[in-house]
Parts: C-alpha cells; structure tokens; sequence
C-alpha cells in the first residue's frame, strides 16, 4: 500500500489551475433550487431526534458508562441508510422527496455524531478501556451496518429483477 | 415541553445539515465529505458548550443538545460515505474520513465544555 500520494488523491485544489472549472452555484441559487426539500427534512429531522430521544429514554445509562443507546441509534440507522440508499439508487432514482425525507430527515435526524464524541469524552474521564470499546463498536458497527444494508438490498434487488 | 424541545430542536438542526452540506459540496472538488465533517465537527463543539452548561434532563438541553446538535450531526451518512469511498476504490480517503472525524469531532467536544467550564 502506497501513502506517498496521498495529497494528491485528496485532490484540494482543481486538477489544472490553467483551466476555468465549472462556475460554482451561487449558494443562494443552491438553496432556492433545492427550497422545496426543506419542509421534508425538518419534519423527518425532527420525527428522528425524538425517536433517538425516546430510545435514550427506553436505555438509559450512567453518563461515564458504555452509552448502548447511542450505540444501538447509530449502527441501526446506518443500516437503515444502507438499505434506503441502495433502494434509492436502484429502484427510487427518479423520486425526489423519499431521500430529503427519510435519509436526510428521519435517519439523518436519528442518528448522531455529537452525542456520540461526547461520549466518548465522558467515558474516557472514567475508564479508557470503555471509551476504546465504544469508539470501535460505534465505527466498526456503523460502517458494517451500512455494507450490510447496501450489500443485501442490492441482492434482494438483483433477484427480484432475475 | 421536552418532546417539543427537541422537535423543534431536530428540525432546525437537521435543516441545517442539509444546508450546510449543500453548500459546502459545491464548493470543493475533493472527494474528501467535508460537508458532512463541516456539521460533525460544529455540532460537537455546540454539544459539549450545551453539556457543560445545562442539566441533560433540561428543556434548554433538550431543544440544543439533543435536538439541534443531535440533528444538525450524522453518524449514518459518516459511516455511508465512509462505505461508498472504500467501495469506489479511494479507501485512503476514507480511513482519513474516519481519523479525521474522530480526532477533530473529540477535540471540538473538550474545547467546547472546555469554554463553558473555563
């Protein structure tokens, strides 16, 4: 495996500085352009956060204990995104509204970044160990739920059209 | 009131991801989702001024921490555009992804309760 190139395949700055790229949208023709998405995404947003409010509710825990609420949020609604992406990307390409409002919104809204590294912050300050558990089980879990969920609903997709 | 508070709270903060994401992916050419790491970070940092500053069983807290922070950040796009770089062959852009996730998102918590608490 080769690091030497890293930066490159960043790729920070446009390919050739020579060449004009593309005119960037203005942002606010951007939000114009998209504005009629917006109700979708508050309305899943806010069904989601109460959703990962009442699972909270339903497990809680000591704030410097292993945070299996967050946990449980996190990697199910990474799945949850697997399989809707896959649907979306398959099936649903011509919808407009069911990704704004189900990933955006209701799973986007669901699951949660900063709860999580607050965790962690909260876990370290009592025992290292757990703070390492939860940080691997979160990510490891995460990014296997969503390969789960693409992987599989891709499959199921494949035989239906067989 | 609580329920409402984070009703409320989720969806600004999931308004704002969206936003946020959409502007910041337009402009940049890297394959690098700064968008979704821009909103990470912020709401990170909010989280841990909100943590520090009130009780977790508050109105206060419910409708900016749990509401607005939990919905302004994302765990499940994080991990999908973690899967789909991988996937498309760039999977040192995505270990970086999750690194510089990690590290600047836990920095971002401790300098906020770090600023309330000062």
């Amino acid at each position: 495996m080769r690091f030497g190139n890293i930066w490159r395949e960043i790729d920070l700055l446009p390919i050739n500085p020579d060449v004009e790229a593309a005119p960037t949208p203005h942002p606010w023709s951007l939000v114009r352009a998209n504005a009629d998405l917006l109700p979708f995404i508050a309305v899943g947003g806010a069904l989601g956060s109460l959703a990962r409010w009442g699972l909270g509710k339903a497990m809680p825990h000591a704030s410097e204990a292993f945070a299996t609420s967050t946990l449980v949020t996190n990697v199910a609604g990474s799945l949850l995104l697997g399989i809707l992406m896959a649907l979306v990307l398959e099936i649903w390409s011509q919808t407009r509204y069911i990704r704004p409002f189900v990933g955006t919104g209701i799973i986007g809204g669901f699951t949660t970044f900063s709860t999580f590294a607050l965790d962690i912050r909260y876990e370290v300050a009592d025992s290292f160990p757990v703070a390492m558990a939860y940080a691997l089980a979160s990510v490891g879990g995460g990014l296997l739920a969503v390969l789960v969920g693409l992987v599989t609903t891709r499959a199921v997709i494949d035989r239906g059209r067989a | 009131m609580i329920v409402l508070a984070v009703l409320v709270g989720g969806a600004i903060g999931s308004t704002l991801r969206y936003l946020t994401d959409l502007i910041v992916q337009s402009r940049h050419a890297s394959r690098m989702p700064w968008g979704t790491f821009a909103v990470n970070v912020t709401g990170s940092f909010v989280l841990g001024m909100a943590a520090a500053s009130w009780a977790s069983n508050s109105t206060a807290y419910a409708l900016w921490g749990t509401g607005f922070c939990g919905g302004l950040t994302t765990f499940s796009t994080f991990s999908l555009e973690t899967v789909r770089l991988s996937e498309s062959g760039a999977v040192r852009i995505a270990v970086l992804n999750v690194v510089l996730s990690l590290a600047v998102g836990l920095a971002a918590v401790s300098l906020g309760w770090w600023l309330v608490r000062l």
